[in-house]
């Protein structure tokens, strides 16, 4: 079955870590590189060693910084707590995080379709290392041995916890990808999910339009894509949506997604809360950034998605959809430079959009970018010319104007165009008739000729029109 | 036996030779150690190179650190490159730690000659080495009687003449209590003026590593060479350690002394009462304005100490587990192989603070325990910070009792504990206190004079035990 929405609403809160592009861990100087060796980013302190002591990575504390300014949260005196729980990756069997009192208080996201996502916090918080669990089922409690690697262990993480503003797949989706710009825009994060630079824990719950109480939640893990995001979540509610048909009570659990079968399995109960016996970190003093320098940090932090989008909007008249493409590509300021050499607005975020997906394209001349708009926009060149141009500008850089010459574009003269149709009527009477008549297929057949007498240099839609213009007004009626 | 001045002095003019001071040092260890125990490793070969390479420097001209050939022994909880660091504990077993702790460091530039790693309770948790792995130290002044503890093996040997000097950690009265029952100086420092980088945590907010000496001259050197800021610890104060050497001979005259009330009566013996009274009196007489204070909040102190302590240490001591280091007991799965590690390598007074740390932290409990015990822990500094606002230092003894029989007090832990009763509030404070030998209880063993002070008053506080110090001899 598919999910009724207009009777059932899913309620989905995302959890999502990232790794900081620190360059060294978060509380000492080993490396904090993705790849390597097993066990060779390790230090006394990675390792838990006896008497080793935890130091502060400023770097990290400065991305945070610039995360919670750019999610519009509050920067707050924090204090890094203990969570103590048993497991090898571990190294010292507990987490340093923070707990009741993080680094970023409440914020929001806003989504490209306007929305706006609320952001409970975001918390600095060390990574652990990997376990490879190895004969068995794969699982730790059933394998033969199993290998760990500290390399992971100590790397910053900032956990962005947002609030269950989220209603679909789809939604969720934008606010990671929303999410994720922001993150690479402030220099934060690489953004990689399939390196784990970016993974996201999602709450799903669901209840009928009008209800009051949320739903019971299950916590979603595993999910390394936007795309898998997107399925689980619908997976998800519709799971809990069958069950609740069907009479029975939702169990609050954490589940896994299994992306090959497309489902989400239990992984384990949740109704019965883990005691991690947090309490303030001893090691480490509480964290109280001067306003002196939050200030610094806001003054530096670029132009962010969200204002790109708007921007973009008001100067060229682009709708939300095709800011939110051109700005996730990157070619905004491209776009509003060209506007600036004096572009045709309308011509630049339609080639933006269409014409320009290669990398290359960042490195476009906006000046030469907005001469060929004109070009295209005043007629001086076709749009399958303007087309051509375009991509061997993005190549290999150049004049538009020169470019169209190497290929011997140039604009027909109207009369040479219409003797040309003419010419072709004449030669083609049974096809004309047929045209004529409003066959809709041999339209393309004259304007293909056109194309081949004219060496391409005609506009297919200036052809149309001079065709339809010699349709006899009898047949048109 | 030589002062630890007196060697450096006679090191750095090439009177002796850091060698010669060794093999002295050397010969009293082979000829008592059997007996007091108060190794787990004598490093003869490396302080045979360390002693080699001060006497190539006194050769070449220098420089000369102001411990040039002064031999040291230290505690076992403390980190040494290339040299077994056990904690007593079994559950350490094979561990060498690949790097000094910052006070080793120091201890070394200065030229201070290591000779061994000494004996404590395992990972601190005692007060009398009894609960050591590897079997407990002696008293040197009799050696039916224990040493004192955690720090027992440091203690015992400066009282034996093993090492002039040597470091302890305190955690709650573990550098002080046994240099009270050893008749020697040991000291306290404020929280944060010596690093703890590479001391094996077991209290994390109230370790804090200190000396032991004969004196109180070279208690105050020593403080000088291993405390000021570590950037390696982020506890650590950002001053130098208070220069307290030069002010040793200051006197007392004009300074306010308060006898702490709380710390006099029930509990105290009347032999060890009587000495702490002596001194007061002898304060007084030496120019001290001298009063009894009441510091009410410091008789919740040892409640307080017995969740916090174990607290922290419950989380610290979770990085045993047989994975990574030390010992570990093979199992089927990983979960049981932590737990017969842990089962097997720890002793039962670490098993029992664990329980009790973990159960202090647990949901529910949380409040009642471990957050109550914070809130006494800010009384007992607010009762302090009222006490000091009238004196400069507080007078009180160091143990309520001269050092105890072997297994007096193992039978009962509560016993065992009140032993701290009157050192446990200091670190509760994160103030600084020394306990000064100051005569003989009774029995003929030693009574120690504990001073206390606030937070970076060192100056005061050396002040005041260098005036008692005097007053004996």
């Amino acid at each position: 079955m598919s999910i009724d929405l207009s009777v059932w609403e899913i309620v989905i809160g995302l959890e999502v870590h990232t790794e900081l592009a620190t360059r060294t861990k978060l509380f000492c100087s080993a490396p904090n590189e993705f790849g390597g060796e097993p066990n060779t980013n390790i230090d006394p302190l990675t390792l838990g060693l006896p008497g080793s002591l935890p130091v502060l990575n400023e770097q990290a504390v400065e991305l945070a910084i610039r995360v919670g300014l750019a999610l519009n949260c509050t920067i707050d005196r924090s204090v890094f707590s203990r969570k103590n729980y048993f497991y090898p990756d571990q190294p010292t069997n507990y987490q340093i995080s923070q707990f009741d009192l993080p680094i970023n208080g409440e914020g929001w996201l806003e989504l490209p379709s306007g929305k706006v996502i609320g952001v409970e916090r975001a918390h600095l918080e060390e990574d652990t290392g990997k376990s490879t669990h190895v004969g068995g089922g794969g699982r730790i409690h059933d394998a033969t041995y199993s290998l760990v690697d500290y390399n992971r262990a100590g790397v910053p993480l900032l956990e962005i916890v947002g609030r269950p503003d989220l209603r679909s797949g789809d939604e969720a989706r934008a606010y990671v990808s929303e999410l994720r710009a922001i993150l690479v825009a402030v220099g934060a994060s690489d953004g990689k999910m399939e390196e784990g630079s970016l993974r996201v824990d999602c709450n799903v719950s669901v209840r009928k339009h009008g209800d009051a109480e949320l739903g019971t939640r299950c916590e979603i893990k595993n999910i390394n894509s936007l795309r898998s995001l997107g399925r689980a979540v619908d997976y998800e509610a519709e799971r809990q949506i069958d069950m609740i048909l069907a009479g029975e009570r939702i169990e609050q659990q954490t589940r896994h997604w299994n992306e090959d079968e497309g489902r989400t399995l239990k992984l384990r109960s949740k109704e019965q809360a883990d005691d991690y016996r947090y309490f303030p970190e001893p090691d480490l003093v509480d964290l109280a950034p001067s306003q002196e320098w939050i200030d610094r940090v806001r003054a530096a932090l670029p132009i962010l998605p969200a204002a790109r989008r708007h921007r973009l909007c008001e100067r060229s008249g682009a709708d939300t959809a095709q800011a939110a493409l051109i700005v996730e590509r990157g070619l905004d300021d491209l776009c509003l430079a060209a506007l600036d050499f004096g572009a045709d607005p309308s011509r630049t975020i339609t080639h933006a959009e269409h014409n320009l997906s290669d990398p290359k394209a960042l490195e476009l001349d906006p000046e030469m970018f907005a001469k060929l708009t004109n070009m295209d926009a005043d007629g001086t060149l076709s749009s399958t010319q303007t087309k051509t141009v375009l991509a061997e500008l993005v190549q290999l850089g150049g004049d538009p104007g020169a470019i169209a010459d190497t290929h011997g574009f140039k604009a027909m003269d109207s009369g040479e165009l219409d003797s040309v149709v003419d010419q072709l009527i004449a030669e083609n009477p049974e096809q004309w008739q047929r045209f004529c008549e409003g066959d809709p297929k041999i339209s393309g057949f004259f304007v293909g000729k056109v194309m081949k007498a004219t060496q391409g240099q005609a506009d297919g839609k200036v052809v149309a029109g001079l065709l339809a213009d010699r349709v006899p007004n009898a047949a048109k009626e | 036996m030589s002062s630890a001045i007196d060697i450096a002095a006679s090191v750095q003019s090439g009177e002796r030779s850091a060698i010669e001071v060794l093999e002295e040092h050397l010969g009293a260890i082979a000829e008592r150690e059997s007996e007091v125990h108060a190794f787990n490793l004598v490093t003869t070969d490396q302080a045979i190179a360390a002693a080699t390479a001060v006497d190539e420097l006194v050769a070449k001209g220098g420089p000369l650190g102001p411990l040039a050939g002064v031999p040291v022994a230290i505690k076992d909880n403390l980190c040494t490159r290339g040299v077994a660091t056990t904690c007593s504990s079994k559950i350490l077993e094979g561990w060498v730690p690949p790097y000094d702790a910052t006070v080793v460091t120091r201890l070394a530039a200065a030229g201070a000659i290591m000779v061994g790693k000494t004996n404590m309770d395992e990972f601190a948790m005692g007060s009398s080495t009894e609960n050591s792995a590897f079997g407990p130290t002696r008293n040197p002044h009799d050696l039916s009687r224990v040493p004192g503890g955690s720090s027992g093996g440091s203690a015992a040997a400066v009282a034996a003449g093993f090492a002039p000097i040597s470091l302890g950690s305190d955690t709650g009265g573990s550098i002080r209590q046994p240099a009270a029952l050893c008749g020697v100086v040991g000291v306290k420092p404020t929280y944060g003026t010596v690093s703890r980088l590479g001391l094996v945590a077991f209290g994390s907010s109230l370790d804090q590593v200190g000396p032991f000496a004969n004196t109180v001259a070279e208690a105050a050197l020593v403080c000088e060479v291993i405390g000021g800021h570590d950037p390696g610890d982020s506890t650590s104060l950002p001053q130098a350690f208070p220069a307290v050497s030069e002010h040793l001979s200051d006197g007392v005259q004009g300074m306010r002394i308060g006898l702490i009330t709380e710390m006099m009566g029930e509990g105290i013996a009347p032999d060890v009462a009587k000495r702490i009274r002596a001194a007061a009196e002898w304060l007084a007489a030496a120019g001290a304005e001298v009063e009894e204070v009441s510091v009410p909040a410091v008789t919740y102190g040892l409640s307080a100490y017995y969740l916090v302590a174990p607290a922290e240490a419950s989380s610290n001591l979770s990085r045993y587990d047989g994975v990574r280091y030390g010992l570990r007991v093979d199992a089927p799965t990983t979960g049981e192989m932590m737990e017969l590690t842990r089962t097997a390598g720890f002793g039962d007074e670490v098993k029992r603070r664990i329980m009790l740390g973990t159960y202090a932290l647990s949901a529910g409990y949380y409040d009642a325990f471990y957050g109550t015990a914070l809130k006494v822990r800010t009384l007992i500094r607010r009762d302090f910070d009222a006490a000091y606002e009238r004196f400069d230092a507080l007078l009180s003894p160091t143990s309520p009792t001269t050092a105890f029989s072997f297994g007096d007090k193992t039978a009962d832990p509560m016993s065992m504990y009140l032993n701290d009763v009157c050192t446990i509030a200091t670190n509760l404070a994160g103030h600084p206190a020394m306990s000064v030998p100051y005569g003989l209880g009774d029995d003929g063993m030693p009574v120690g004079a504990q001073v206390l002070a606030p937070a970076l008053g060192e100056v005061a506080m050396f002040r005041v035990a260098a005036a008692l110090e005097g007053s004996l001899v």
